[in-house]
């Protein structure tokens, strides 16, 4: 029997087509996807993402714990509030989750790790921390609402009270505060502004009710899916997994290396993998021509001696916003700025762009 | 549950077929396979003049979700295609039975017709999946 979020019904009120999703039973769409889509590019849109998880880290230890826990370095953060985004790897250098870290106090900060993800980071969680002075606490009882688009802010004011909106006022992106019931972040997973909040499941039917007395539009998985990868973020399982290299995943800039002291896991697989230097490395495809590029389809191209060379595409789709297709891959380094991908036994032509392709509503390659 | 009209014949693999009459068949996909597919994003026709053998690849249609093939149902030749696709893919999700049609086809032979799902048997097949 899959879980179900508090917003179910709300789901249902609203005509939402819902699908088993790693347990959870979620929204795919209330109608178009894409359509909930162009709201959040255009407008404003709402996801249930109550499924992720959320992990609060306390202790005199937990700083030191998350150093060595997490790739990215949470010495970074000195302001309350401030969040990283980061990968959680194992001893070999493989990502066992992504997630965010959002820092309270040197010893409180927030985890929002992946919901496919969460009893295999927990259990690693729970057998790194022997010997740190933290208390790791799940917190299942929380919701979480992500409303996104260029008039999402503006609509989220008319549900916020005066001190919820004094305490946004300004906000920079990548930041949380607390403020009354809600836990209110400038996160997101669309390439657009807006906030994920984080509340208590009894008050999440209340504000989701209320954001959509204020016109923002309930969206599913399958927006969310699109609006991601238009943004070129990563989606774990896809676009990388325990068996992938961050390096190998567009997140290099998420890898503390200095000081080069600090022994987080994984740290000497990824020295060892980057003196190898036969790692891959990701991009963005670009297909203009009629179809539809898709996960595991192959990338194919000749390096500059002439040899054949081959990748793969990690997670593919329709770009509601440009009218055509892009896609993620991972592929050899060599790589050119044209290749072909094979689709549906026939070589068509591709332009290799960086991974991203739709910020703020517009095109960034 | 979806509309399934009863004047159309359906093959299992949720193509619909309507008789405009001299042997002429007008084909498309149905409500519930839209559904399976969700927003469609590209219809690959065929060429007017090419022909088909029954149960043959003939279109394909792709949505966010998956590229399916569209198989012809009947054996004959495409006498026209819906070029308001090219445009307008999500027509086949609004408008699956009507403005969505696909492509017309000139029976080889009417009796394979026979061998199509009445109404009552494409749902009896839905149920199944």
């Amino acid at each position: 029997m899959a879980q179900q979020t508090v917003l179910f019904d709300k789901h249902i009120e609203a005509g939402a087509k819902m699908v088993d999703f790693h347990g959870w039973e979620m929204p795919i769409n209330y109608g178009s996807q894409i359509e909930e889509h162009h709201a959040v590019r255009k407008d404003a849109g709402m996801f249930d993402v109550s499924h992720m998880t959320v992990v609060d880290i306390k202790g005199a230890g937990a700083k030191e714990f998350l150093q060595k826990l997490l790739a990215n370095d949470v010495a970074k953060l000195t302001v309350a509030g401030k969040a990283m985004y980061g990968g959680m790897l194992n001893e070999e250098g493989g990502v066992i989750d992504d997630l965010i870290t959002y820092y309270m106090t040197d010893d409180y900060y927030r985890l929002v790790v992946n919901s496919a993800t969460r009893e295999k980071d927990m259990a690693w969680i729970n057998k790194q921390m022997v010997g740190f002075d933290v208390v790791v606490t799940e917190l299942p009882e929380l919701s979480m609402i992500a409303v996104q688009g260029p008039n999402a802010k503006a609509k989220a004011a008319t549900v916020f009270n005066s001190d919820q909106n004094a305490a946004v006022e300004g906000m920079k992106p990548f930041f949380a505060v607390q403020s009354g019931d809600l836990f209110i972040a400038t996160t997101g997973y669309t390439g657009e502004g807006g906030y994920e909040i984080i509340l208590h499941q009894d008050l999440a039917a209340d504000l989701w009710q209320q954001l959509l007395e204020a016109d923002v539009r309930p969206c599913g998985l399958g927006a969310r899916d699109t609006l991601r990868l238009e943004a070129g973020m990563n989606l774990y399982g896809l676009d990388m997994d325990e068996s992938v290299s961050p390096l190998a995943a567009n997140m290099a800039w998420t890898i503390a290396w200095e000081p080069s002291e600090r022994d987080f896991i994984g740290r000497s697989a990824l020295v060892a993998q980057k003196a190898a230097g036969e790692l891959h490395k990701q991009v963005g495809l670009v297909m203009e021509a009629k179809g539809v590029l898709r996960a595991g389809q192959k990338v194919v191209f000749k390096d500059s001696e002439g040899c054949d060379q081959e990748g793969i595409i990690t997670s593919g789709t329709f770009s509601p916003t440009l009218g055509y297709s892009v896609a993620i891959a991972r592929v050899p380094r060599s790589i050119g700025e044209n290749v072909q991908v094979e689709m549906r036994k026939k070589f068509v032509d591709v332009v290799v762009v960086k991974p991203g392709f739709v910020r703020n509503g517009k095109k960034t390659f | 549950m979806s509309n399934i009209p009863a004047e159309l014949k359906y093959a299992s693999s949720h193509e619909w077929v309507r008789d405009d009459g001299n042997g002429i068949f007008t084909v498309g996909i149905t409500e519930h396979a839209q559904g399976l597919l969700g927003d469609m994003v590209f219809v690959d026709l065929p060429d007017v003049g090419d022909t088909f053998d029954a149960g043959e690849d003939i279109a394909v249609a792709e949505s966010v979700k998956a590229a399916s093939d569209i198989y012809a149902p009947i054996t004959g030749e495409v006498v026209e295609i819906n070029e308001e696709l090219e445009d307008a893919p999500e027509l086949v999700n609004a408008d699956a039975f009507t403005d969505g049609w696909m492509f017309k086809i000139k029976a080889a032979d009417v009796a394979e017709l026979e061998n199509l799902l009445d109404a009552e048997g494409y749902a009896a097949s839905i149920d199944e999946d």
